[in-house]
C-alpha cells in the first residue's frame, strides 16, 4: 500500500512541477513573446560559457582527488613502453578535446542570436575541408605507426629463456602449474580432469607430468628481471588474465591456448615502497564476465629475487607426488604398482 | 495505364476517395480506433508507437542501472525498495550477484537494441523519411506495421524473461559463449537465456523489415524535384543507417542460430573442451572466438546504427537552429559512406585479447584508427555550422550542442582503445564503460532528445514544456558528464567491468567512495529522465497548442505538411522540390530561409 501511495505521491510532484513549468512559460508569453525569446537566448548562452568553465574546473578537481588512486609506475618493462604511449595519446586526443569544446562552446556564446545579427551563408570550403580531413589523417597515422610498433614488440615470441608458467581459469579462480624440474609441461585432456586429484586433467602416462608443480590458491609467483610466458587456458567459460599492474591481459578461452609474455622490473617488496602501501599486492583479476562469481575471481602475482624464488620453489612438491602421500595407504600401494607397471612397458620398449 | 486503381496511400487523394468508395465505411477521416491508432499502416502513427514502446523501454533500463549502481555504490547498505521491486532477487534489500549480472545483461541489451536502435531509427526513420522526402507513406505500409509488430513481440519475450524463475540472461549483452551456452555455467543460460535469443530473433525481423522498407523508400519514393543531393542530412544518414542494420542483422541472426543448437540439439559450433559442474563435456572442434566473430561483425556496425540517426539529426537542427546551412554537406555524405563502409571492417578490434593472430589485430588496429577521420571531419563541420550563426536556443539546439560536446569527448577516448597496443591493457576495464555510454550512449541519446524535442509539434501539433526542457537539458548534460568522467581514471586504474563487489580488492577498493558519489548522481539523472518522460505525455495532451505549419522556420518539407497531417501528409498535391535542404539565406521578404518548395529566382545558382 505504501508503495502505491509513493508512486501516486511521485506522479503528483511530477504533475504540479509541470503546471508550474506551464505557468511560467505562459506568463513569459503574456510579457511579449519576442522580449522572453531574446532572455532565454541570453540566459541560455551564459548557461552554457558557465558549463564550460565549471566543467573545466571540475575536470582539475576530478584529476587532483584521483591522481593519488592510479596504479603505481609500471612492473613490466612493456609496461614502460605503455605508459609512454598512453601519455602521449593522451596529450594528442587532450589537445583536441580542449580545442574542440572551447570552439564549440565559444561559438554558441559568441554567435548567440540578437536583433541585429544575421547568419553568414557558408554552405563549403574545400580547402578547409581538404584541411581537416588531411591533419586528423596525419595524427592517426602517427598513433598507429607507434601503437603497430609496440603491440609487435608485445605480441613477439617470448625470450628462449622465459620461464614457461601455465594459468588456467575456472569458475571461479585461477589454477597456476609450474614445469618442475623437467621444465616441460606434460600433457593433460579435459576428459581426465577430476577435482580430487586432477584439476587440470594431466595425463599421468606422461612423464613430464609427474614433477609438475600445481598450484590452487591463485598464486603467480615470479623472478623479477626473468621473462615469463604465461600458457593460458581455460577449464569452463571464457576469462581472462588481467593483469593491471604489468598493463597487459589476455582471454582464457576453453579448447584454444593463449599466451602472453613480459619481465617483471619490480619484486612485491620493492612495489610496496614505490606505491607506499604495506599491503600493496600484484593482483589478477577475470577480466571477462564468467557467470556469478566473476567479481571474485582473484589470483596474485608474487614478484620475487631469483634468490627468494629458488627458497619458495625447494618448499613446493609436484602435484602428482602431493595426491599420493595424501592418498590412503593401500591406494599409495596400488598407486606404487601401476608406476611399476608402466615402468616396465616403457623398459619394454 | 489510366484505368489501373492503384491502391495505398501513397496515391495523390484523388485516387483515395475512389478506392475507399470502395470500402464503404473505412474512410480516412472515419478510420477505426484500431486501424488508426492500434495496427495502423500510418507511417506517422508507426513511428509514435516505436518512440513510445522505446521510452517504456529506457524507463526500464535505467532503472535496472539504478538499481546496480546502489549495489556499486553502497555494497554494504541494504535497499528495502529494491526487495519491493525485485522480490527474492533481492532479498533484505540486497541484490544477489545472479540477478546484478541479469539486470547489467538486461541494462544492455534493452538500451542497445530496443532503446537505441528500434526507439531511435524506428522512429526518426518512420516519420521523417516519407516526411521529408515528401512521400504519402512508406514503400511498404504493411511491412511497416509488421515491423512494429515484431518489435512489440520481441519485446513482450524479453519481458517475460524478467520474470522466469531462474531469472533472465545474465551473461552479458553480448552473450559470449559457453557461458551463455550452458545451462551448468550459469543460472541466468537457462529459459532465460532461450527466451533472450528468441525476443532477439523477432527483433532481427522487425528491424530487416523496417530497414528494407526505409531504403526502397529513400530510393524510389522521393517527391518529383527531390534528388538525392537535395535531401536533408537526416535522411542520408537513416538511409545508411537502414544499409548498416539490412548487411548485419543477418549475420547476428546466424550466430544465434548456431548457438541455439548448441545449446539444444548437441552441436559444438562454440564449444570445445570443457570440463563443468563436475563432468566434461562430449564437444570437441568448436570455437568460442567465432561467435564473438559473427557477434561483432553485427555488434560494431549497431555502435553506428545507434550514432548515425543522432548524426544526421544534429545536423539538421544545428543548421536551423543557427539559421545557417550546414557546412559542407557533401563532405558530410562523403563522411557517413566512409562511416558505413569502415563499420564494417573493423569489428575484431573489440577482440584484441582473445589470442587472435597479432598480424590480424594490426590490419584492424588501422581501420579502425581511419574511422577517426570521418568522425573528425563530422566535428570539424558542426562546429564550423555554428560559426558566425544567428543561435537560437531552443531546447533542441541546445541538446544538439551537447551531442556534439559529448561525441568529442566519447569519440576521443575511442583512439586509445582503438590502438591495440594501449586496449591490451584498458580492454574491459571501466574506460570501456565510460567511453561507450558517452559516445553511443548519452550522444546518442542526446541526438534523439533533440530530435523529439525537435519533431514533437510536427507529432503531435503541440510544444514540449521549454522550462523542463532546459532543466532536463542540464541535469542530463552536467550528469552525464559526472558519472562518466571520472569512470575513466578508473579503467585506466584496471578497474574490470561488470564487477559486482570490489571491497575484497587491493588494487580497486580505493575507488569505493567514487562509485557512491556516480551511483548518486546516477539516481539524480534518472530523476531528470522522469521529467522528461512526463513532460513528453502531459504535453501530447496538454502542452502549448503549435499555431503555424512551420514553428522552427525550417525549409524541409515536412513543415509544409498541415500542422496535424492526416494518413497521406499532404491535402492536395505532394509539393515539388526546387533546391537542396539548407537554404539559409533571405528571400526578400523579410525571412531568412527559402522552403524547398521555392523555385529558384532567376540567375540564382543552385547548390
Amino acid at each position: 500500500m505504501s508503495g502505491f501511495t509513493s508512486i501516486l505521491l511521485t506522479c503528483l510532484v511530477f504533475f504540479i512541477i509541470y503546471q508550474i513549468a506551464k505557468a511560467s512559460e505562459l506568463a513569459g508569453i503574456l510579457r511579449g513573446e519576442e522580449k522572453t525569446k531574446q532572455q532565454t537566448n541570453r540566459l541560455m548562452a551564459w548557461l552554457l560559457v558557465a558549463f564550460f568553465l565549471l566543467g573545466l574546473y571540475g575536470i582539475y578537481e576530478c584529476h587532483v582527488y584521483l591522481m593519488d588512486m592510479m596504479l603505481p609506475v609500471s612492473a613490466s618493462e612493456h609496461g614502460v613502453q605503455y605508459d609512454k604511449m598512453f601519455n602521449l595519446t593522451l596529450i594528442v586526443t587532450g589537445i583536441v578535446f580542449f580545442i574542440t569544446q572551447a570552439l564549440l562552446f565559444w561559438f554558441a556564446f559568441r554567435y548567440q542570436s540578437t536583433e541585429k545579427r544575421t547568419s553568414f551563408f557558408f554552405p563549403h570550403n574545400n580547402k578547409l575541408e581538404l584541411i581537416w580531413t588531411t591533419l586528423p589523417a596525419i595524427a592517426m597515422t602517427i598513433l598507429v605507426v607507434i601503437g603497430l610498433k609496440n603491440w609487435t614488440h608485445m605480441t613477439s615470441d617470448a625470450p628462449k629463456d622465459a620461464e614457461v608458467v601455465e594459468i588456467v581459469g575456472k569458475q571461479f579462480n585461477w589454477i597456476i602449474r609450474y614445469a618442475g624440474e623437467d621444465g616441460i609441461l606434460g600433457k593433460k585432456d579435459f576428459r581426465n580432469i577430476n577435482d580430487v586429484d586432477n584439476v587440470l586433467g594431466q595425463n599421468w602416462d606422461d612423464k613430464h607430468n609427474l614433477d609438475d608443480i600445481v598450484l590452487q590458491n591463485g598464486e603467480l609467483h615470479l623472478v623479477k628481471g626473468k621473462p615469463v610466458k604465461l600458457i593460458i587456458g581455460s577449464r569452463d567459460v571464457i576469462h581472462d588474465v588481467g593483469l593491471p599492474h604489468f598493463r597487459l591481459k589476455m582471454d582464457a578461452v576453453p579448447g584454444i591456448i593463449t599466451t602472453l609474455w613480459f619481465t617483471p622490473q619490480y619484486t612485491t617488496e620493492e612495489m610496496k615502497e614505490i606505491s607506499g602501501n604495506p599491503d600493496f599486492v600484484y593482483e589478477i583479476s577475470c577480466d571477462q564476465m564468467c557467470g556469478s562469481g566473476h567479481y571474485s575471481m582473484r589470483g596474485t602475482v608474487i614478484v620475487h629475487t631469483q634468490e627468494e624464488y629458488d627458497e619458495w620453489l625447494k618448499g613446493q612438491t609436484s602435484y602428482y607426488a602431493m595426491n599420493n602421500q595424501e592418498a590412503a595407504p593401500a591406494a599409495d600401494e596400488q598407486e606404487g604398482q601401476e608406476e611399476t607397471d608402466s615402468d616396465n612397458t616403457v623398459t619394454m620398449k | 495505364m489510366s484505368d489501373v486503381t492503384i491502391q495505398g496511400p501513397n496515391v495523390a487523394h484523388k485516387h483515395d476517395q475512389e478506392v475507399h468508395g470502395d470500402h464503404h465505411d473505412h474512410d480516412h477521416h472515419k478510420q477505426h480506433f484500431i486501424t488508426k491508432y492500434i495496427f495502423s499502416q500510418d507511417h506517422k502513427i508507426i513511428g509514435k508507437q516505436f518512440l513510445i514502446t522505446g521510452i517504456i523501454w529506457a524507463v526500464i533500463g535505467a532503472l535496472m542501472s539504478v538499481f546496480f549502481r546502489l549495489q556499486l555504490g553502497f555494497p554494504d547498505e541494504t535497499f528495502p525498495i529494491m526487495e519491493r521491486f525485485l522480490g527474492e532477487w533481492a532479498k533484505g534489500g540486497k541484490l544477489s550477484p545472479e540477478f546484478y549480472y541479469a539486470l547489467v545483461t538486461m541494462h544492455g541489451t534493452i538500451l542497445v537494441f530496443f532503446v537505441l536502435t528500434a526507439g531511435l531509427s524506428g522512429t526518426f526513420a518512420n516519420l521523417l523519411i516519407p516526411l521529408q522526402i515528401g512521400a504519402r507513406d512508406m514503400a511498404s505500409p504493411f511491412m511497416n506495421m509488421l515491423s512494429y509488430w515484431f518489435f512489440f513481440l520481441a519485446s513482450i519475450v524479453m519481458f517475460i524473461s524478467l520474470f522466469v524463475q531462474t531469472g533472465p540472461a545474465s551473461g552479458g549483452w553480448t552473450t559470449y559463449p559457453p557461458l551463455s551456452a550452458l545451462k551448468e555455467a550459469s543460472i541466468g543460460s537457462g529459459i532465460g537465456m532461450d527466451l533472450w535469443l528468441a525476443s532477439m530473433a523477432l527483433f532481427v525481423v522487425s528491424s530487416l523489415l523496417g530497414g528494407l522498407n526505409y531504403i526502397s523508400t529513400i530510393l524510389n519514393m522521393r517527391t518529383k524535384g527531390m534528388t538525392m543531393t537535395r535531401m536533408p542530412l537526416t535522411i542520408w544518414a537513416l538511409l545508411f543507417t537502414a544499409v548498416l542494420g539490412v548487411l548485419s542483422f543477418p549475420v547476428l541472426l546466424s550466430g544465434f542460430v548456431l548457438l541455439i543448437f548448441d545449446r539444444n540439439f548437441g552441436t559444438s559450433f562454440y564449444l570445445s573442451e570443457i570440463f563443468i559442474q563436475g563432468k566434461a563435456l562430449p564437444n570437441i572442434g568448436g570455437s568460442a572466438i567465432l561467435y564473438q566473430h559473427l557477434f561483432w561483425f553485427l555488434g560494431h556496425p549497431e555502435v553506428y546504427i545507434i550514432m548515425l540517426p543522432g548524426m544526421g539529426m544534429a545536423s539538421e537542427i544545428l543548421s536551423t537552429h543557427s539559421r545557417k546551412p550546414i557546412f559542407g554537406y557533401f563532405a558530410m555524405i562523403i563522411s557517413l559512406i566512409a562511416i558505413t563502409v569502415l563499420a564494417f571492417l573493423v569489428w575484431a578490434h573489440h577482440m584484441f585479447v582473445t589470442g587472435m593472430s597479432p598480424f590480424l589485430g594490426s590490419i584492424f588496429v588501422l581501420l579502425t584508427l581511419l574511422i577517426a577521420v570521418p568522425s573528425a571531419v563530422k566535428v570539424f563541420n558542426w562546429l564550423t555550422t555554428i560559426w558566425r550563426g544567428n543561435i537560437r536556443f531552443t531546447v533542441p539546439m541546445m541538446f544538439a550542442l551537447g551531442f556534439v560536446s559529448l561525441f568529442i569527448s566519447g569519440g576521443l577516448t575511442g583512439i586509445f582503445l582503438g590502438n591495440s597496443a594501449l586496449d591490451i591493457h584498458l580492454h574491459d576495464t571501466y574506460f570501456v564503460v565510460a567511453h561507450f555510454h558517452i559516445v553511443m550512449g548519452v550522444s546518442a541519446f542526446f541526438g534523439m532528445f533533440a530530435g523529439i524535442y525537435h519533431w514533437f509539434p510536427k507529432m503531435y501539433g503541440r510544444y514540449m514544456n521549454n522550462t523542463l526542457g532546459f532543466i532536463h537539458f542540464f541535469l542530463t548534460f552536467a550528469g552525464a558528464y559526472l558519472i562518466f568522467w571520472p569512470m575513466h581514471y578508473e579503467g585506466v586504474a584496471g578497474m574490470p567491468r561488470r564487477y559486482y563487489d570490489y571491497s575484497a580488492w587491493e588494487s580497486f577498493s580505493q575507488f569505493s567512495d567514487l562509485n557512491s558519489f556516480i551511483s548518486i548522481a546516477v539516481i539524480i539523472v534518472f530523476f531528470a529522465q522522469l521529467l522528461f518522460v512526463v513532460n513528453f505525455f502531459v504535453s501530447i495532451f496538454r502542452g502549448r497548442r503549435c499555431l503555424t505549419k512551420n514553428p522552427w522556420d525550417s525549409p524541409t518539407l515536412e513543415w509544409t505538411t498541415p500542422i496535424n497531417p492526416g494518413h497521406g501528409n499532404w491535402e492536395g498535391d505532394i509539393p515539388e522540390v526546387h533546391r537542396w535542404a539548407y537554404d539559409y539565406k533571405d528571400d526578400g521578404n523579410g525571412n531568412d530561409f527559402i522552403p524547398q518548395t521555392v523555385p529558384l529566382k532567376d540567375g540564382e545558382e543552385a547548390h
